[in-house]
């Protein structure tokens, strides 16, 4: 058997796959569903809340020993709320298309549930490194999930894949726009909240069978399976 | 059944219904095709294949029993009736696009037959509304000369042979014309009204179609496969809006006549408001069911952005079912009152 894995791996599992906050604990939805229409803006919201929910945890928890446990989620909302506006203002400074593209999602992080989850459930009882590195997989497992809607609802909507790619990575950008369809491709469902709902819901239902299927080889390896009874004697 | 004594009783099997259905529908597939031309048998067709490939293939995903899926012809009568909502000269892929959607999404995503909260065609045509409006408002002329083989040419290349116009094969249903018009300004329903499209009762060619339609379903309910409550139900609520507003101002508003015979109205009377599975049950759900269909078509199809509304309505009206199933059940006998039933 391999060795147990550290504390460090453990986090990383949850964050990305296991609690994953979009497919599993569901939260943050509201951006999920409205952002990943294609797949530069599903990056760009996603790494801004990977970036809020690291430093939020990290500064939630290095204050944990002197915020008064009944008035901690005002504090844990002031904490979020200014970090956010770094992120409104740096976005806007240096990203500044995409920051128009984006719009009210961005401030919106402030209310994102999964923000305020990490910090309440985990940040707010945790050493500083831990809670950080575990705001960052959760945002990365946040991203992944927006950049996989993203990547299906543009495709199927529009037939591109990472158009406007510029917005987020300067001229080079330009390149990476994929345009496997026609100009005049089209399915508006995909685009429209209905694709966003039912990408998320195949998303999910994935999950859950990749998850079954592991489970099943495991329980398969730990106990082999008694000679199937083919109904010859040999 | 005869009318001498010892009677066998046929089984009532699902296939046994759903073939009765399919045959309540020739009537309305022999004067569409009358009016539209054979494409009308070719989008038929290619719905039912599709309708069948994707159902055996996620039954096999499933790891279900594939062939009594197949045979209880389930498939097939979702698959008609999707293919006679949609326009009769369509490009080939709508309908199978729509097809896959209704069978995958609406319908074995859910459990398969039985176990669909909506009505599977409803929820393919509502796809393909809503993704290509323009595609979807282009249907056929009715009587307009154009022969098999450039329907098919059409149909399937999207090309027209030489001397054809677009105009035989694409014209606003009346429905989409009415509205438009009105949207436009400047002209009141009556004077619209008498564009050649329209005909002498608001839907030439279109209203024999409808009446077809209604013949199936009479059939059906005689056949007491269908109950009478939903579809008149259906009917009321359809009189109980598109009246009023004609009564108070003809000028802006059709006649409730207009309403029966345009649009899906009547074949969803007679073939999706009845839908066993994904309608309302009990007798009282079963008149709220339909009356509340018959108001939301007039109502979206009036004050809506477009011109048919029979998907959203009964889209809308199977997610209020549990609902209304719940609360309208009947009083087991012996007992008082209804809800513990």
């Amino acid at each position: 058997m391999s060795t147990p894995p550290t504390v460090w791996q453990d986090i990383a599992r949850k964050g990305l796959w296991q609690q994953n906050p979009g497919l599993v604990q569901l939260l943050g939805l509201c951006p999920v569903l409205a952002i990943s229409n294609n797949v530069v803006n599903a990056l760009a919201l996603g790494l801004a809340t990977t970036l809020v929910t690291a430093l939020s945890s990290a500064t939630v928890s290095s204050v944990r020993h002197w915020v008064p446990h009944d008035i901690r989620n005002p504090v844990f909302i002031m904490i979020i709320a200014s970090l956010v506006t770094c992120v409104d203002l740096a976005m806007n400074a240096w990203l500044h298309e995409l920051y128009l593209v984006l719009g009210i999602f961005i401030p919106l992080i402030t209310t994102n549930c999964i923000v305020m989850a990490r910090a309440e459930a985990f940040a707010s009882r945790q050493p500083v490194r831990e809670a950080a590195w575990d705001g960052a997989m959760m945002g990365l497992g946040l991203t992944s999930v927006l950049v996989a809607l993203g990547a299906l609802r543009e495709l199927l909507g529009k037939g591109t894949l990472l158009a406007g790619a510029d917005k987020l990575f300067g001229p080079v950008g330009h390149h990476l726009s994929l345009q496997l369809a026609g100009p005049d491709y089209q399915f508006l469902l995909m685009l429209l909240p209905p694709g966003a709902f039912l990408g998320l819901a195949l998303l999910i239902a994935g999950k859950n069978a990749l998850d079954a299927r592991a489970r099943q080889r495991q329980t398969a390896a730990a106990n082999p399976a008694p000679l199937a009874n083919t109904g010859t004697t040999p | 059944m005869s009318r001498h004594a010892t009677h066998i009783a046929q089984p009532v099997t699902v296939s046994r219904v759903m073939m009765k259905v399919l045959a309540a529908l020739l009537p309305g597939i022999a004067v569409s095709v009358y009016c539209f031309g054979p494409g009308v048998l070719v989008q038929l067709l290619l719905a039912t294949l599709t309708a069948l490939g994707a159902e055996a293939a996620v039954l096999r995903l499933r790891q279900r029993p594939v062939a009594p899926a197949l045979a209880d012809l389930s498939a097939v009568v979702t698959a008609w009736l999707l293919a006679l909502s949609m326009p009769p000269l369509g490009a080939w892929w709508m309908i199978v696009v729509a097809t896959l959607f209704a069978i995958v999404l609406g319908k074995q995503l859910y459990g398969g037959l039985g176990n669909n909260p909506f009505n599977p065609a409803m929820v393919g045509f509502a796809v393909m509304i809503v993704s290509f409006p323009a595609q979807m408002a282009a249907w056929g002329t009715p009587l307009a000369a154009m022969d098999a083989a450039a329907q098919l040419q059409w149909i399937f290349t999207h090309t027209l042979p030489a001397g054809s116009s677009v105009d035989a094969v694409s014209s606003a249903t009346p429905l989409d014309v009415l509205k438009t018009g009105l949207l436009q300004g400047g002209q009141d329903v009556a004077q619209l009204l008498q564009q050649p499209r329209f005909g002498q009762w608001g839907n030439a060619g279109g209203e024999w179609v409808a009446l077809a339609w209604a013949l199936g379903g009479l059939w059906l309910w005689q056949q007491k496969l269908i109950p009478w409550r939903t579809p008149l139900a259906m009917l009321a609520g359809v009189l109980a809006v598109s009246l009023p507003l004609w009564l108070w101002q003809p000028a802006h508003y059709a006649s409730p006549l207009f309403h029966l015979l345009n649009g899906a109205t009547l074949l969803a009377a007679g073939f999706i408001v009845t839908d066993p599975v994904s309608g309302s049950t009990t007798p009282l759900g079963r008149l709220i069911f339909g009356f509340m269909v018959g108001v939301l078509v007039v109502v979206i199809r009036v004050f809506g952005g477009f011109p048919d509304a029979v998907a959203f309505a009964v889209l809308i009206m199977n997610m209020a079912v549990p609902f209304i199933d719940q609360t309208t059940q009947p009083r087991v006998f012996g007992r008082k009152g209804g809800r513990h039933a």
